[in-house]
């Protein structure tokens, strides 16, 4: 009964899991950024299906009717639908520039890059003393 | 004018961002940002000084009566932390003008002063509303100016940062858009102090303490608690030396001012910690952090980095005072708060001096710089100093009250361990000690940093040192708002 009568939050599981999963396993910066985009979208689903009331109707005032769902929940979620826009928006911005500074958008690559920078960086300092000192 | 003040406090940072963009020229702007900090501060000032002589000040917004709107609801503990983040964010600013210049291209200063404004009013909405969604909304402004802020580092590393924290920010702030949900579903109000009357009689729900662990692990991500810290040290390595400064002085205090006022305000403390194993869970994870960070900053190369981990142990320190839950803990929290967005304010800003005139900050370039550039090198001994916690600085007075309140509930063990905590700390600042004192310098044509930033510098560092002798203001106003936190709790 549960499984059939609340199914959209079930729904709602199925996509956070996903999504989840999605970001933490996907190496690809992109990848990882559609796994956000199901993330959020599945509490989005959950927002909208904590404003339904049973047998309530569209919150519009009309003739005849007693019983409405909430609408609240639909216009707190309007605003994290912008903030998900804008979240996605800068991360792709800075998914092009990563590409640009290390040529992939790949986690592994970009990792491997930046371990090859630091050894550099640190071997440079270490040499520069010793010219010093003869 | 001054029934209007909690919301003028958000507004006026907010709306003077985008004009922001108006103004081309870079000193202009930094002249205008400087001044509308400045009015923050005097706003905040004015918000503390009527909080403490007649109590909360609540403020509907739009004349729509609570809880159906939203309300600003400023009590001793916001007002406290709006005063730390205000001050905090002048001082800094002063500086930013110099450091700019050099270490951002010309057409990203305007740019960088926008984000910097939004980033600065969304903090200040966290803190002054009192309505669980608007502090979202807030969060998100605060946290994606924060990542673009990060990106604007010189390094391409800066990129990768701030990627990794938009990716753990989005999923904290997310955490926290749950939870909210969660307690919305079970009350039907979003209003934190209606929440907190409602939420007692549903203690037992299995929903209330979804929310609970949703928002917990959420604020917590945003608040770099070890081990959900892996984000900030590369973040603050990475920006700008003035973001840096910015961010470590006013962003973690922030997170942990949400932490108290969910735990304590809308939770309430039975639940939070009694009916939850929430104050082992806190004061282990606190101390574990200390630890953990501490060793891993020892072996730091990078300066930035190296503060950067102090700054999770300092976050575990405070973390440890809300654990153990008594009026003198909490107060440990709240002047600790304090103190160390001024010991963190100082050496970052003394960093940004010496990134101006070295153009990096790794342990390397310490060497003889006691002899080279003197001022800021003692600048950073007096806040290392203040770090560990060396009486007559702030570090000694927050880990004094930190200390008694471990042993007065006789955690004895919980008490040893933040002295050993400390020592860590000796062996971190000792490393720069010794590259600066007792090493020869690399070349001799260092010269001292310029005194835009030098001298802001040392008024944080002189703070450190006035309020560890003169404590009478942090510790008035710490003791009335902890009391007031639990008292709030007890009714």
């Amino acid at each position: 009964m549960l499984l059939t009568s609340h199914y959209n939050y079930w729904v709602v599981i199925a996509l956070m899991m996903i999504g989840l999963y999605m970001v933490i396993a996907q190496g690809n910066l992109v990848k990882k950024i559609i796994g956000l985009n199901i993330f959020q979208t599945s509490v989005f689903i959950f927002y909208i299906s904590v404003g339904k009331v049973d047998g309530g109707h569209a919150p519009i005032l009309t003739e005849g009717e007693s019983l409405y769902s909430n609408p609240l929940p639909h216009v707190l979620i309007l605003t994290a639908i912008v903030v998900g826009i804008a979240t996605t928006a800068l991360a792709l911005a800075l998914t092009i520039r990563i590409k640009r500074a290390y040529g992939s958008i790949e986690e592994r690559d970009i990792q491997a890059a930046e371990e090859l920078q630091e050894r550099a960086s640190s071997q440079m300092y270490a040499r520069t003393p010793a010219r010093k000192e003869q | 004018m001054l029934a209007h003040l909690p919301i003028l406090q958000v507004i006026l940072p907010l709306m003077a961002a985008p004009s922001c963009l108006l103004i081309r020229k870079s000193t202009l702007v930094w002249l205008f940002t400087l001044a509308v900090s400045f009015a923050a501060l005097v706003v905040s000032v004015l918000l503390l000084q009527q909080v403490y002589a007649v109590g909360p000040i609540r403020y509907q917004l739009g004349g729509w009566d609570a809880p159906w709107g939203i309300e600003y609801r400023i009590d001793l503990l916001n007002a406290w932390v709006l005063f730390i983040v205000t001050a905090l964010s002048t001082v800094v600013l002063t500086t930013a003008h110099t450091s700019i210049q050099r270490e951002l291209e010309a057409n990203r200063q305007t740019v960088f002063y926008t984000l910097y404004l939004l980033c600065f009013a969304g903090l200040l909405g966290i803190v002054a509303t009192g309505d669980a969604f608007n502090v979202f909304v807030f969060l998100e402004i605060s946290s994606l100016s924060t990542y673009a802020l990060i990106a604007l580092g010189k390094d391409r590393r800066a990129l990768w940062a701030a990627y990794q924290y938009l990716i753990m920010g989005t999923i904290g702030a997310t955490f926290i858009l749950i939870g909210i949900g969660f307690l919305y579903m079970m009350t039907g109000t979003l209003n934190m102090a209606d929440l907190a009357g409602r939420i007692p009689s549903l203690s037992e729900s299995t929903t209330v303490l979804a929310a609970f662990a949703f928002i917990f692990v959420g604020i917590c991500l945003k608040l770099a608690l070890f081990p959900l810290h892996l984000w900030l040290p590369n973040a603050y390595s990475c920006a700008p030396s003035i973001v840096t400064a910015f961010l470590a002085a006013t962003a973690t205090k922030v997170a942990l001012y949400l932490l108290l006022r969910f735990t304590f305000t809308v939770f309430g403390v039975d639940f939070s910690l009694s009916h939850l194993p929430l104050d082992i869970l806190l004061i282990s994870l606190g101390l574990v952090g200390v630890f953990a960070a501490s060793t891993v900053a020892i072996y730091q190369t990078n300066i930035k980095r190296m503060f950067a981990f102090s700054s999770v142990a300092q976050v575990g320190y405070m973390v440890v005072g809300i654990g153990i839950g008594t009026v003198t803990a909490l107060q440990a929290t709240l002047l600790h708060l304090f103190n160390h967005a001024l010991m963190k304010g100082g050496l970052f800003l003394a960093l940004a001096g010496l990134v101006y005139q070295l153009g990096g900050c790794r342990i390397e370039h310490f060497r003889g710089l006691g002899r080279s550039m003197p001022w800021t090198m003692a600048a950073i001994v007096v806040g290392g100093l203040s770090l560990i916690g060396m009486p007559l600085t702030v570090g000694f007075v927050s880990k004094w009250y930190l200390i008694s309140a471990a042993i007065e509930q006789q955690f004895w063990g919980v008490a040893v361990l933040v002295l050993l905590g400390s020592l860590l700390a000796v062996a971190y600042i000792w490393k720069l000690v010794e590259a600066a004192y007792f090493q020869a310098p690399a070349d001799d044509t260092r010269a001292e940093a310029p005194l835009g930033i030098l001298l802001p510098a040392w008024l944080l560092i002189a703070a450190n040192i006035y309020f560890g002798i003169d404590t009478r203001l942090p510790v008035e106003v710490t003791a009335a708002a902890s009391q007031f936190l639990l008292g709030d709790a007890a009714q």
